[in-house]
């Protein structure tokens, strides 16, 4: 019996939905993926103080278990949902369904989906969002892009952080960007430091820009 | 190990369209160039299968190599693993095949 069936396609067909759902809302979801600790979720927490302002935001905040994330976040005034995936090692369609219905996100929102903190296992499933966006700190080693190509490969834009730890370690960032380039040609790249606040206006522009 | 509900995918699919008859084999699709590991789906086959109509089914995974074309140079050729690079330099590649995770066919009988 012949199926040639895509095996993602259940999830592929949710992801289509939760586009569909946020466009009606007037609403974009950005996907923020990286390793554990490259500064995620302070970058979030700059990111939503600086948008309390203009455009209302959200978080779904994906840990495998805790709530600590989320109830730092909640801290900027911005709506929260927490997801944990247990075991899981990645979030997928159907989860971001459900939370953005618990969500229930504003009109013209920006919802942030902060990932489980995993280069490998969330590159491979569409949420709904607009964007891809990888975090990668200047601690984690200049090759990352080529040790993780798959992650990369599915990036929208490379966001390099803690650039104010550049002068004490040896990251080469104009290799780590010619490395990322080399497994995705068309990556948008910028570098921040989410703990200063250097750089941190060129992404703000982007993100008003999705 | 995102294999784990990959394969439960795959098999939620021959599910649905097997019912209530055996499901004696499947077979995959998986190109070179996706983030899927083969031998991690065949070890999720048979934890994910157990007590369903794919109980003891074989699973066979063609594996498609990756191919690209050049833009610069406009040749062909095999890419063994993401980085996008042609022999003459060029990082300008498309990619032409290996990026495919199918459900090919099944047996039931």
């Amino acid at each position: 019996m012949t199926l040639e069936q895509n095996v993602l396609a259940k999830n592929d067909a949710i992801a289509r939905d939760n586009r569909a759902w946020l466009r009606k809302r007037d609403a974009v979801a950005l996907n923020l993926m990286s390793s554990p600790g490259s500064g995620k979720t302070t970058l979030l927490e700059r990111t939503l103080t600086a948008l309390a302002r203009s455009r209302p935001a959200a978080v779904i905040e994906g840990d495998q278990a805790t709530s600590l994330d989320a109830e730092r976040l909640r801290r900027t005034g911005a709506p929260v949902v927490q997801v944990n995936t247990g075991a899981g090692c990645h979030l997928d369609a159907a989860l971001v369904r459900s939370a953005l219905t618990q969500l229930d996100p504003k009109t013209g929102s920006v919802v942030f989906v902060e990932n489980v903190g995993n280069l490998v296992c969330p590159a491979m499933f569409d949420l709904g969002e607009q964007r891809k966006v990888v975090v990668i700190s200047v601690t984690e080693g200049t090759d990352k892009p080529l040790k993780y190509p798959y992650m990369f490969a599915a990036a929208d834009l490379v966001v390099v952080n803690k650039l104010d730890l550049l002068p004490y370690v040896d990251f080469d960032l104009e290799l780590c960007v010619k490395h990322a380039r080399s497994v995705n040609p068309d990556l948008t790249l910028l570098t921040l430091s989410a703990t200063t606040g250097e750089g941190l206006d060129t992404w703000l522009n982007w993100v008003a820009a999705q | 190990m995102h294999e784990l509900s990959i394969t439960q995918s795959v098999v939620d699919e021959v599910r649905s369209r097997a019912g209530e008859r055996r499901v004696h084999r499947v077979r995959l699709e998986v190109g070179a160039l996706t983030a899927v590991v083969p031998s991690s789906m065949l070890f999720c086959f048979d934890l994910v299968t157990a007590g369903t109509v794919l109980e003891g089914a074989a699973l066979d995974i063609d594996v498609t190599p990756g191919r690209a074309a050049c833009r610069s140079c406009g040749v062909s050729f095999d890419l063994p693993d993401p980085v996008l690079l042609c022999a003459c330099g060029s990082a300008d590649v498309s990619v032409l095949a290996g990026r495919e995770l199918k459900i090919v066919s099944m047996e039931v009988g």
